[in-house]
């Protein structure tokens, strides 16, 4: 068997190597400083959710539907979940972006587990944000309240 | 009136007993070196050389001693051997090191001493690795001075700290330790990698230097710094002992700054 060996120095790049241009926008950077920033509002939002949720007053115990209920009547807790829903799901989903980014050795490999990453995160951002917004604890279907007991009876 | 003083003579000769570290340790070692020939086969290939060597010796002279004594077909690169030109970096016992300034005595030698060629470029033969990847993301960030306006007359001035600023990445020897040592790089070898930033580095900080503005642009890719994920291995890597890391990251701040 014998190997065509080219001449060095010949300028030639092997093709696995040539880097496609006009790769500009920043993106990428805006990107890595979203990292960072959400990173750091991450860290407040979620140890607040934790400690209120666990700790504060009767603590875990307090945890039950009529909780939830409560804290989402007031739109602090609304801004608030929102805010770490997004800025988590952004943030995570990014991180999982750039794993792929490093990781997938192939273009198609590549597409195929960032289409599924977009798809899944588009789906958790927008139903966790109509469940915010929507989030009625005593719903009435024509005109029955639906058991649960949660509600004053009407 | 003054008094020329007569050379010392080059040669000292000392009496006998005097100076020397006595005699030099030897031992033997097992050198296990990756090989690979396409004219041979596709298929890369471990093979297995015994050799006694000395205290004094580097993983370059094992080499050696196998090339010139053993086996004629081993082939690698080395220029300078001393550390300088940075044409024999390459993977031993798993690190990324230059040959020529590794003393085997600092290696386990009980167990056989893994040579290989470096990673995520191309291997041509052995331990050569074709490095123009390399070399071409090092001409796209233009290494090289770019001055606006008129020639100085006389020449460019700069203060000692002007010049401390990017004193560090002035060292590389452009041996690639860094680069491939990346696992960024060893993906799909598509980022510009760290030898690449270090040498614009030396030129954005460069105070004589008026094309900062266009490197950093460059960079901005999205093959370029955002891709560093501060994993430190060139820094590990280097056998210059550059900051390759926070070089990394300065240009990053630079970027931003300009930016923002
Ligand atoms: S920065 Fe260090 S490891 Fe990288 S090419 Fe230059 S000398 Fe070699
Ligand atoms: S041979 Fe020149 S750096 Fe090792």
């Amino acid at each position: 068997m014998s190997a065509t060996i080219e001449t060095p120095r010949s300028g030639r790049i092997a093709p696995q190597y040539r880097r496609s241009k006009g790769n500009g926008g920043s993106f990428e950077m805006i990107a890595w400083l979203f990292m960072r920033l959400s990173g750091i509002v991450l860290v407040v939002l979620i140890f607040g959710h934790l400690f209120v949720n666990l700790m504060v007053g009767q603590g875990i115990h307090a945890i039950d539907f009529g909780f939830v209920a409560g804290k989402w009547a007031s739109p602090f807790w609304q801004v608030w979940d929102l805010a770490m829903l997004w800025l988590a799901m952004l943030h995570g989903s990014n991180g999982v972006r750039t794993i792929i980014n490093d990781y997938a050795e192939r273009n198609a490999t590549r597409m195929w587990l960032k289409g599924i990453l977009y798809a899944a995160a588009a789906v958790i951002v927008i139903l966790g944000t109509l469940v915010i917004f929507t989030f009625n604890p005593c719903p009435v279907v024509n005109g029955v309240p639906l058991p649960g007991g949660f509600c004053p009876a009407p | 009136m003054t008094t020329e003083m007569a050379e010392p003579a080059s040669r000292i000769d000392l009496a006998p007993g005097i100076g020397g570290g006595g005699e030099i340790p030897s031992f033997d070692i097992t050198l296990r070196v990756r090989r690979y020939n396409p004219e041979v086969s596709a298929e890369p290939a471990w093979d297995e050389f015994s050799l006694t060597m000395y205290g004094t010796d580097r993983v370059l002279d094992a080499l050696h001693k196998v090339k010139w004594e053993q086996d004629g077909t081993l082939s690698f690169r080395r220029s300078c051997a001393h550390g300088v030109c940075g044409s024999d970096a390459m993977r031993i016992n798993g690190r990324n090191r230059l040959a020529c300034k590794t003393l085997l005595k600092d290696l386990d030698t009980s167990k056989p001493i893994i040579v290989e060629p470096i990673k995520g470029l191309p291997v041509e033969k052995d331990l050569i690795v074709d490095m123009e990847p390399f070399f071409q993301s090092y001409r796209e960030i233009m290494p090289f001075l770019i001055s606006k306006g008129h020639e100085p007359t006389k020449e460019r001035l700069q203060s000692a700290e002007e010049r401390e600023r990017f004193d560090d990445t002035t060292k590389c020897i452009l041996c690639a330790a860094c680069t491939s040592s990346c696992p960024v790089f060893w993906t799909d070898g598509q980022y510009f990698g760290p030898a690449a930033i270090v040498n614009a580095h030396r030129f954005i900080f460069d105070s004589r230097d008026d094309a900062g503005d266009m490197r950093l642009e460059i960079l901005n890719d999205k093959e370029g710094v955002w891709r560093c994920r501060t994993v430190f291995n060139c820094t590990d890597a280097c056998p210059r002992g550059i900051q390759v890391t926070k070089a990394i990251s300065e240009v990053k701040q630079a970027i931003l700054n300009r930016k923002i």
